[in-house]
């Protein structure tokens, strides 16, 4: 949040010029905190999912018995893969919560569908996957909707307000 | 065919509700003002204290188990794309219930975002 100078007088009006500047350097410092929010988001949640599938899968296949499932919930409990995806999944949350504490939920919802672009580039990198041409365009859709979102106030609902 | 539709009315509901419900409650609880660890135990500790937080989480379960079920009941190619309509509703609950501005740039980049998450997860 800004302050106003301290050698200003509280009791005058800050000239409308310098309100403006205000205003310009709150919303980019409020879109910049914004977006490295959601930019940890992404990366929380894409962990979190790639351990929980790398988990789920040294567990085996869920059998839906009352003994099946009793032997997966303690074979979870008992997973360190397991306890690490939840614990980037719960770093998924707080900065979830922490995003929405300051911008908009219009603004942090769709910027957060970043990931399956992330998840897209994680699957060609690093698990040399194949990607179709149709995924392509769907992912270069989504970054442009981001940007566009990206570009737009964070905060319209005035709960946080720059100095006037 | 009823049930499943009703599956997805239940998850498009509890998945936006709870999320609206947490955004509306962390909002209340004020921003994060600096990212030192007792600021952050001191901002999660407000959290827990609110109301609209706890309505958010059994929100989000619920919104979850509905997605397994739906899952064990239909398709993926049908749930998945499906719930991609989060992402309207969401906006929806935002511009009605928050009271958020959503100007015509941010409801086309929804729109792009739903349409390219339909695209990527319909080839997924």
């Amino acid at each position: 949040m800004l302050r106003r100078p301290s050698c200003l007088s509280p009791e005058l009006p800050l000239p409308a010029e310098t309100t403006r500047t205000y205003r310009m350097i709150h919303e980019h410092r409020l879109r910049f905190k914004t977006l490295f929010m959601v930019f940890l988001m992404v990366v929380c949640a894409n962990i979190g999912d790639l351990l929980l599938k790398r988990g789920m899968t040294q567990i085996g296949a869920v059998h839906l018995s009352l003994e099946g499932l009793q032997h997966t919930l303690l074979a979870t409990i008992l997973n360190g893969t397991i306890w690490l995806a939840i614990f980037f999944l719960l770093g998924f949350t707080v900065c979830y919560m922490t995003a929405v504490s300051w911008a908009d939920y219009s603004y942090v919802m769709p910027a957060g569908a970043f990931g399956y672009a992330t998840q897209t580039l994680l699957a060609v990198l690093v698990l040399h996957e194949a990607v179709t041409l149709k995924r392509w365009i769907g992912v270069f859709i989504i970054c442009f909707g981001v940007m566009l979102v990206g570009q737009t106030k964070p905060n319209t609902t005035n709960t946080q307000q720059a100095p006037s | 065919m009823i049930k499943v539709i009703l599956m997805l009315a239940v998850l498009i509901c509890c998945s936006t509700g709870g999320e609206i419900a947490m955004t509306y409650g962390m909002k209340r609880v004020g921003e994060l003002k600096d990212f030192h660890p007792r600021s952050i135990l001191r901002f999660l500790g407000r959290a827990i204290q609110s109301a609209w937080v706890w309505l958010a989480i059994p929100l989000m379960a619920a919104s979850f188990y509905s997605l397994l079920i739906l899952l064990s009941w239909a398709p993926i190619s049908l749930v998945i794309p499906a719930s991609a309509f989060n992402y309207v509703a969401g906006a929806l609950g935002a511009k009605y219930l928050l009271k958020e501005d959503l100007t015509l740039k941010r409801w086309l980049g929804v729109t792009l975002v739903f349409l390219g998450v339909l695209l990527v997860v319909a080839t997924g």
